[in-house]
Order: structure tokens, then sequence, then C-alpha cells
């Protein structure tokens, strides 16, 4: 029996388990709002329960005899307590418990937080670290985060309505043209975590995504250090090929790479590409013949996706250019 | 199952209303001459002139099996999305057919199925469960349908040309203005503003039935729940289908003329969409549900075999659910980054909203504990829907929790939620009553064992599809998502949600298979088969045209049960109206508290009219998706001459005789205008709503004015004052002739009513002029900024209102001429100067606003 039980428990958490997954939290808002939804389910449940009890008693007892004040008296009982009182009680014990917590989700991060902007674009995401000290470090559709350190992501949209969530670390805020709005997050436990768009935003809504890492203090300064760098040099010929390329294919006048003359702001920033963890938002693994994939058939992959085809570049230079990317690391 | 059960002796006493007196019961050959005649009085035609009936026994069942099929199109919809979703990274369906589906799929079974099943069913059973001949404007309900019906097939026809609106059935901008090149956005702007006209009409039709045609005696406090509960959705619908309305026609202006309401890099803002849609969007939750469990009010007391328990209570809690609806609005908009103080207030009254709707449900449960509880079908169907329904109310206090929502907001969770609430508080009460009313309609009863097998496997099915969700939800996935990829944890929910909808679609169609069989003699039902307590179960199987043989006069809630003799009474045309001398046919209008009889209303028969009308309404609506812009002019133009000739020939007709006997010695007007009249509740409940949609429209004003630091912006003159200081005086002095016309039309004085009445539409065009003449001649550019183009809108709708008043002093000028309004026939100028009134308030708003306004901002 108890073995049972634990094994059930198992499965219930098991059931919980996953890089996206908001009962699996990571950071602070997450944790608090896994544990209210683990009591008000329970609570539901029971709540449930006593409901069709009540109704199924009535269809299975005889009916009640008496006079109609003294047939009624249950009855009536159930509708001031069942209906009135006890929701009435339940009601603003957990609405006084919820709304507690907001000014703590709500509170931007402490000064001199790390902030973070992030642009939703159909359909990637420009980030834009925006450390106290130092200049502002560019990126796209991957997002790191020291542990234990407090963030403030700032969220801005350059065209639809999109929204920003990463379910292990906390809710989501959306991102709308015209404004700016904030979400303020506290990752507590390392790992790799996944973040996506909540808000339908057109063809290639479903792909839209991030990874997310939460690690270390130092190796997330050393992440953003090497994203600060300009682009590493070719280092093999084919390398180099690929970056002519790159160069002559006209991708910089959409794209930058640091370093390079390629500095179009249109498309994401690719000067280190080849360190992401992912490619295009979360779509595809980060490897060499992933690259080729989506230079040839963008629009396959991702339908609807502003990024022209370049199907029509000869096997060879798709494969140095796919070998330039990989080595933008 | 017999047929002549005595009421229950457990029944409380009869309260101590006096009934009067009946006559003796009149000789058998007259009673035959009288039906005979009513039988003439209500036929209705055969061949496609069918198609012609305003009769609610008619248009009820159409509108009923025209919601069920679009619901089978919106299910197939729903059954291709589950099946696209079964396994990660399908490509059963393209991104793009998917939008379309999933679009497709939320907004037929809100707009074509959830709200025109409740008018479809209230135009159906209403009347009779208010003893009525007819709805107070059948032809009205008749055009509803049409307009319905159209809308729908137009609309759901688009996806089989792969241009189906695919930007959410919520059309959040500007994902559906400038990044939704392409008719779809047009399709679902415009379509469903013409399926929103036609819930409107209902609404009138609806409200106006239950205030006034409900059977003598039958006081406010005695109407049967499902009347209260009508009366209140349909008020819902008067004030929160506009904002709606109001909301499409600023996004259409903005994709067909480039006015920037919604355009953030022209002063617009994306968030006033949500505003007006939500204000709309959740108020309509509760359009749904409310009428659905007034179905359950209705059929829990029927097997528990006694009067609801707590009456008072469910009527309060309804009206209660209606008011708080309207405050919940922004529930849908936790996650826009609003402050903490709109989330915390916003929270309490989402859960506030709660004990309303716990306190008629628990109503419901004291009255089967209370009772002695006969189990059936349709009490099978309405435990499924309380087991399910609970647990979505649930899980709706846990997302009106803003932090928690923060998390369940645009996931599969809040998917979980809307399907087990609306599914649970409103399909299952619905099929509920397919299986109770069925017989009604038929004279038929459906398969008792097939029906518990088609429950079953609907129920298991439904769990199986919606219960995963909650999972899927909080394991992250989002809404509206064509696919996924593996190994994030939601293949498993996603096949078993799967598996489900299949089972889930075998079940519905079971019940669609039971109700169309052809059915044998055996399951032919008796009278009253429920051995209900209402007037709609009065009636003979099969059912008679005439609706009820005579119309009674009431002292209970539960009259066959506590009335001895009614049954028989009523076939003996011992009551009101028993018979149709005059071969026209009438029912009784009474007092909207007391139910004291006022007027016998000649009520309009068969006529293409309203289908006439649908047809050129929905022309405009139709080329206006297309831009074809002078054929839908054209349209609207023969439109306008349809609904003249309608009124004209449908509505203010002089009685060959001022009063008429209507029985037990009452006798009652035939003709009747003024606030007594059903005509002037109906321009007057009409125009609310139009005001309303005009409110919503001056509420984008304010809401620009709180978003931006200078409203109206620096270099931008506004219309000034000069000219709409002139059309606000131009307007009242229109408005004064009109009520000149009105006094001189009354002491039958033709001169003067004459000189008023030509000078009001002389003072309305140039006052419709005047009011463009501001914005024109201040050079106001409506494509620039959102202050120009709101401005430029609040102007244009006051002129055309002023038009449409125009039109109207001109028929009651013709009216006169003709002879068909003198002194004591006013119907027409009577309901012209309400409408005047209403377009005073129009026009004085918008000068105040766009002139006013500037001047102290």
């Amino acid at each position: 029996m108890r073995a049972l039980r634990v094994a059930l428990l198992l499965a219930l958490l098991a059931s919980c388990a996953g890089p996206q997954s908001a009962l699996d939290p990571r950071g602070e808002h997450a944790e608090i709002l896994a544990r209210i939804f683990w009591w008000m389910s329970g609570g539901a449940l029971a709540i449930w329960l006593l409901v069709l009890g009540i109704a199924l008693r009535a269809v299975f007892r005889p009916a009640p005899a008496g006079s109609e004040r003294e047939r009624t008296r249950g009855a009536r009982q159930l509708i001031l307590y069942g209906g009135v009182v006890v929701p009435s009680v339940l009601l603003t014990v957990l609405l006084g418990y919820g709304l507690a917590l907001l000014p703590r989700m709500l509170a931007p991060a402490p000064k001199g937080s790390l902030q973070v902007l992030v642009e939703g674009r159909q359909w990637w995401w420009r980030v834009r670290y925006l450390p106290a000290n130092g200049e502002p470090v560019e990126l796209a559709n991957e997002i790191r985060l020291p542990l234990g350190e407090p963030v403030e992501f700032l969220l801005e949209s350059h065209d639809v309505i999109h929204s920003f969530w990463i379910p292990s670390l906390g809710g989501k805020v959306d991102m709308i043209p015209g404004r700016q709005t904030r979400l303020s997050l506290l990752p507590t436990a390392t790992g790799e975590l996944r973040g996506v768009c909540a808000e339908f935003c057109g063809d290639s809504h479903a792909f839209m995504a991030f990874p997310v890492v939460i690690e270390e203090k130092a190796d997330f300064a050393r992440w953003l250090d090497n994203e600060r760098a300009a682009a590493l040099a070719p280092s093999t010929a084919l390398e180099g090929a690929g970056r002519s390329v790159f160069l002559q294919s006209g991708c910089g006048a959409c794209h930058s790479v640091r370093g390079t003359r390629a500095d179009g702001v249109i498309g994401p920033d690719l000067t280190h590409v080849g360190a992401r963890l992912s490619l295009g938002a979360g779509l595809l693994p980060n490897q060499t013949v992933d690259f080729e994939r989506w230079v040839s058939s963008t629009s396959r992959l991702k339908p609807g996706a502003h990024m022209p085809p370049f199907g029509m570049l000869p096997r060879a230079e798709l494969s140095a250019l796919a070998a330039f990317l990989e080595s933008l690391k | 199952m017999s047929t002549s059960r005595p009421p229950e002796p457990t029944l409380p006493a009869v309260d101590d209303v006096d009934i009067a007196p009946l006559p003796e019961a009149p000789p058998e050959a007259l009673q035959r001459a009288q039906a005979q005649r009513l039988e003439e009085t209500w036929h209705t035609p055969s061949g496609f002139r069918y198609w012609s009936s305003v009769n609610n026994a008619d248009v009820g069942v159409w509108y009923i099996c025209c919601c069920f099929l679009f619901f089978l199109f919106a299910g197939v919809l729903a059954l291709l999305m589950r099946a696209q979703l079964a396994v990660p990274n399908n490509d059963l369906l393209s991104a793009d057919t998917y939008n379309q589906v999933f679009t497709l799929h939320g907004s037929a079974m809100m707009f074509l199925f959830a709200i025109p099943i409740f008018e479809a069913i209230a135009v159906l059973v209403l009347p009779q469960m208010l003893g009525a001949r007819d709805l107070p404007f059948p032809r009205l309900s008749a055009f509803g349908f049409w307009c319905f019906a159209l809308g729908g097939v137009f609309l759901c026809g688009s996806i089989f040309f792969g241009v189906a609106p695919k930007g959410g059935w919520f059309m959040y901008p500007p994902l559906t203005s400038a990044y939704s090149p392409g008719l779809g956005p047009d399709l679902w702007l415009l379509g469903f503003s013409f399926i929103e006209v036609a819930a409107i009409a209902a609404a009138v039709e609806l409200i106006v039935g239950v205030l006034k045609c409900r059977p003598p005696g039958m006081r406010i406090h005695l109407m049967p729940l499902y009347a209260w509960y009508v009366l209140v959705a349909a008020v819902m619908i008067v004030f929160a289908f506009p904002p709606l309305i109001a909301g499409s026609l600023l996004l259409e202006v903005e994709r067909a003329f480039s006015w920037p309401f919604f355009d953030a890099t022209r002063g617009g803002d994306p968030l006033l969409w949500q505003h007006l849609f939500w204000l709309f969007g959740h108020p309509e939750v509760y359009i749904i549900f409310l009428p659905s469990i007034a179905l359950i009010a209705m059929i829990v007391p029927t097997f528990a075999r006694r009067p609801i328990v707590g009456y008072g209570w469910v009527v309060l809690a309804a009206i209660g659910t209606g008011f708080l609806s309207f405050g919940l609005w922004v529930h849908h908009m936790y996650t826009t980054g609003l402050p903490g103080i709109s989330l915390g207030l916003f929270s309490a009254a989402s859960m506030a909203v709660s004990i309303p709707t716990g306190i008629q449900f628990a109503c419901f449960v004291a009255t089967l504990l209370a009772g002695n509880v006969k189990r059936s079908l349709p009490m099978l169907w309405i435990f499924g829907s309380l087991a399910i329904f609970v647990l979505g109310g649930l899980t709706g206090v846990m997302v009106a929790l803003a932090p928690f929502d923060f998390q369940a907001h645009d996931s599969f969770f809040v998917v979980a939620h809307f399907h087990f609430a609306l599914i649970g508080g409103s399909l299952f009460p619905v099929i509920a009553g397919v299986y109770y009313f069925y017989p009604l309609v038929t004279a038929k009863l459906l398969s008792e064992p097939w029906g518990r097998v088609a429950f079953w496997v609907s129920f298991v099915g439904f769990n199986l599809v919606f219960m995963p969700m909650h999972w899927t939800g909080l394991r992250g996935m989002p809404r509206r998502v064509f696919t996924y990829q593996a190994g994030l944890g939601w293949d498993t929910l996603n096949l078993i949600s799967s598996i489900g909808a299949g089972v889930l679609g075998l079940g519905v169609l079971a019940v669609f298979v039971d109700v169309l069989r052809p059915k044998s003699d055996a399951s032919k039902s008796p009278r009253n088969p429920w051995q209900a307590g209402t007037l709609e179960w009065v009636q003979e199987m099969p059912g008679k045209l005439w609706g009820i043989r005579s119309i009674p006069e009431i002292d209970g809630r539960y009259p066959v049960w506590q009335q001895p003799n009614l049954i028989r009474d009523i076939d003996e045309g011992r009551f009101f109206l028993p018979d149709a001398q005059e071969l026209r046919r009438e029912t009784l209008i009474t007092s909207v508290i007391d139910a004291a009889p006022q007027q016998c209303q000649r009520l309009p028969t068969s006529s293409f009219l309203p289908l006439g009308a649908a047809l050129t309404t929905g022309g405009f609506f139709i080329f206006g998706t297309f831009h074809w812009w002078w054929l839908a002019l054209g349209s609207l133009g023969s439109a306008l001459g349809v609904f003249v000739y309608w009124l004209w020939t449908g509505t203010a007709q002089r009685p060959e005789k001022p009063a008429k006997d209507v029985g037990l010695g009452v006798k009652l007007p035939l003709y009747v205008s003024g606030p007594g009249s059903i005509g002037y509740w109906g321009v007057c409940i009409t125009m609310l709503a139009d005001l309303t949609a005009f409110v919503s429209i001056v509420f984008g004003y304010f809401y620009f004015w709180t978003i931006h630091d200078d409203f109206p912006p620096e270099p931008t003159p506004g219309p000034g004052v000069f000219w709409p200081a002139l059309a606000a005086g131009l307007t009242l002095a229109a408005w004064g002739c009109t009520l000149l016309s009105r006094r001189s039309n009354g002491r039958d004085g033709a001169l003067s009513f004459y000189l008023a009445a030509c000078a009001a539409p002389g003072f309305a065009v140039l006052g419709a002029a005047a009011l463009c003449a501001g914005p024109y001649f201040t050079g106001l550019d409506p494509t620039l900024h959102s202050y120009p183009a709101i401005v430029w809108l609040l102007a244009v709708w006051s002129a055309v209102h002023v038009l449409v008043g125009m039109i109207m002093q001109l028929y009651c000028v013709a009216s006169r001429a003709c002879g068909r309004m003198d002194a004591r026939h006013d119907i027409d100028i009577q309901n012209t100067v309400l409408y005047w009134h209403f377009t005073l308030l129009t026009v004085g708003l918008t000068v105040v606003v766009t002139a006013g306004f500037p001047l102290v901002s």
C-alpha cells in the first residue's frame, strides 16, 4: 500500500517534469505558483466531491417526508451555507492570500540588477543585455541567467503582440507594440529550460521559442564576455569561403556579424550564432547540417518567415556558409 | 407512463389570487368552429412558400436545426485540430490551414452555436411557456434567423476557399490589421457584425416577449425561471454586443481606409481593441451560460416533482451574475502589464461572480434534495453538466486569481477550463433540453437505452479530451500552436486528448442519430410526457400551429400542477382569445409587472419580406467584404426600401374597429401607441443598444486621452467650436420640430403638422452636413493619427443617425398624407420622437466631446 502511494506520487511528479513545465519550478515565482496550484487543486477536488455527493444522495435516497417546511429545511440551509456563506469565506481567504503575492510578483528588480531587453518579432526574439556597468550586448533567441540573481526583462514588440513566457521561472507578460512592459524573475536552480511565445502571433507562432540556461554566476559572466566580443575569424579555408558567401549573398543587409562589414539590423544578430543552443528560435538543434537546412529552406521549416529563400545557392556554397556560421562560437 | 397523473399531493397550497369565474364550456359545435378558424388563421403555407412562414413554431425549429448544423461543422473542425495535435511535428494540416481551422472553430462555436442556440430555443419555447400565440414581432424573429443563416453559411464557406479568417476568434490587432492583408479579417468583422445585428434583433424580441406577452395573472414573480433567464441574457446582449460592433467598425475602418485606431505608430493602441472585445467577450460567456442553466431550472423541478426551492434566490443570482459579468473583462488581459490595483480589483470581481453562480446550482441541488427525484435522460445529462461545470467553475476561480493566471493564461490549462465551463455549463444542458423538449416539437420520445449509451460515451470522451489538457497547459504548452516538438512532456497527454476527441465525437453522433432516425408509433409521446407543471406542456400532441387553444389566466408558478382542470379549460376555449373571428393572428399584450390585459395585438402572417430584408442587408455586408462599394451601397439602398415597405405594410395598421372582446368579459383595444405599445418598447431597446455602441466609441476617445500625454495632440487642430455648435443647434431644431409635429398631429392640426414635419428634415440635413463640416473645414486628416480619426468617426456616426431620423420624419409625413396616421393612430410619430430623443443625445455628446473637450483638456 505504501509502495503504491510512493509510486503514485513519483508518477505524479514525473508527469510534471519538463524543460517548459510550470510544475517543475526553477524560479521564485514559479515555486510559489506551483504551490498555490497544488493547494487550489486539492481544495477544488474536495469541493467537487462534496457537491456531487450531495446531488447523488438526493437521487438515491427516498423522498423526505413531513410538511413543506420540514422537507425543505435542509435544502434551504444548503442554499444559505453551501451557496453563500462557505463560498464567500473560502473565496475571501483565497483572494487575500493570492493578492498578497501580487506586490512581490510585480515589484521591479532591485536597483542595479541585470536588465535584459527582449523584443518580440515574427517569429524570433531580439535580446539585448543591459549590464549595470558596460556596453549593451546584442544577441538573439537565447537567454542565460546567473543563478540566484534577480533579473528584469524589458519587453517590447516590433510588429504584432507576442507574450514572453518561461514557465519554469514564472508567469508571462505580453509584448505590445507601442509599449514597454516589464517582468522580474529570480532563478533558484541551474538547468536548461525553455521559453516560448504565449500570444498567438501569426503563421509560425508555434515556432517561436528560445532556450533558457540558468548557470553559476562565473559561467554566466564568461558567457556574456564571449557574447560581447567580436566574431571569431575563420580558422579554415572552408569557413573563410563561407564568410565570403555570407558577405556576397547580401546576408549582411539583415544580419550583423560584429567584426565584419555585415551590420544589418532587420534579422537576428549572428555574431555568436554557432555557440547558441538552437537555431530558428528554438526550432532546430545547432549543427552544421541544420544551418544548411535552415538557410536553404527557411520558409518550409518556418511558414511565413520573413527571411528570403536561399535554396538557389550551390550546394558547395551552402556547405561553406554553414561551416562559417557554425564557427561563430 | 400515464398521461393523466394528478398533481402531486405534496404541492404547496395555491395562493390566494381570485380566479375569475370561468364561463361554461361553449357547445362542441362552436368549439370545433373556433378551432377551425384558428387553424385557418395560423396555417403555414406549403411548397416553397413554407419558407415565408414567420410563426415561432416554424422559425424556432429552423433556427435550432441551423445552430446544430453549425455546431457539427465547428465540431468537425475540432476533430481536425485534435488529429493534427495527436502526435508531435505532425504535418496533416499546414500552419495556415490550422490557424484558419482554430479561428473558425472558436468563432463558429461562439457566434453560430452557443449564442444563437439560446435565441433559437427561446423563440421556440418562450411563447409556449407564456401561453402566448407567438412572440410580439414574428417577422423580426424570421429576419434574425435569415441573417444568421446567411451570415453563417458565408463565414463557414470561406474555409473551403482557403480564405477564412486566421487571426483567432479574438482578432487582436495589429495581427489582424496591418499584418493580415487579404479577406479573412474582413470576413470576420463584417460577417459577424451582420450576425450580431441579428442577435440584437432577437434580444429586442425576447425582452418585449417576456415583459409584455405573459398570460393574464402571471405577475412578474410568477414567471417561469426560464423567462427570467431569457430576460437577463437578452438585456445583456443589448449592452454587451454593441461594444464589439463598435470595435469591429473601428477595426474595419482601419483596414479599409487606414484610420489608425489600433496602430501604435500613429497614436492608436492595440489594447483598445482588447478592452472593447472583452467588454463584449466576458458578458458573452454568461449570455451563453445563463439561458442554458435556465433549462436546468425548468427540468430539475419537473423531475424532482416539486416547485423550485429558492425561486427568489435564483432570480436574484441570475440578475447578479448578469451585472457582475460586465465588470470582469480585464481578467482576459491580466498579462498585458496592468498595474497591481487593476489586477486586484478584477481578481476580486472575477471571484465574486462565482458566488451567484454557486447559489443557482445550490438551488438546483436543494430542489433535488427536497423533492422525489425521478431518473430520466434529461436528468442524466444534467448530472453530467453538474459534474463537468462545477470543475470548470473551480478552475475558473483559479484563473481568476491574477498571479496564477500569469502562468495559466494562453496555455492549454485555459483551453481545458473554458471547455469544462462551456460544455458543462451550456452544451450538456442544451442536450438535456433537446431530450426534454423533443416531444413538444415532434410528439415523439427519444430512446431511453440509446440515450444512456450516448451520454456515457460523450461524458467519458469529454473527460478524455479535456482533463489531460490541464496538465498539458501547466507543463508549458501554449494555445493556438499548430504543432509542437517531441520530448517536452506533452506527447502522451496530447494523444489521449485526441483519442478522447474521437470518442466524444461518437457520443455526439449517437445523439444526432437518435434525434434524426425515423421513429415508430411506439415512441409516440403522451400529452405532458414528463408531468411538468409549466404552461408549454399543456399543448396537444402533436402541437398545433396556433400554440395554445385559449390563453389562460394564471395564478401560480406551476399552473398545470396548481390549477385543477387547467388543460381541460384551455382545450374547451374557456379562457382568452379562443377564436379568430376576423381570421387575424392575435395574442394578448399585458402589463409589465402585474400582467393585466392591455391590448389585443394583431400579428403578421407569412411573408417573404424578412428573407428579402436579410438578403439585402446581407448583400451590404458581403459586398463590403470584397470592397465592392457600389454594389454594397446598392444593396444597402435596397435594404432600406424593403424595410420601409415592411414597416408601411406591416406595422401601425389601423384596425377595423377600436376594441375587441377577448373573452371572459374583457374588451381590449386593438391599436395602442406610445409607451404602452410593443413597438415603442422595441424602438427604445434598440436605441439603447445603439447608444451603447456610440458610448463605446466615446470610450475610445477618452481611452486615447488616458494613454497620450497630449491629446488632442499639439499641432492638430480640433473641429473647432463653430461648426459643432451649429450642428447642435440644427439638430435641436430638427428634434423640436419633430416634437411639435407630434403635438400638432395629436390635435389633428394638419397645417401645423405639415409645417413642423417638413421643416424637421430640412434642419436634419443641414445638421448632418454641419457635423461633418467641422472636421472637414479644419483640415483633420483621419489617416494621420488616432485623434482626427476618432473625431471624424464620431461626426460621421452622428450624421448618419440624423439622416436616418430624417427618413423617419419623411415617413411620418407620408403616413399622415396617406391617412395611415391621425390623432388617435400615431404610432409612427410617437416612435420617431423616441428615436429623436436618442439622436439628440448622440449628437449632443459628440459635440460636447469633440468641440468641448479640447477646450478644457
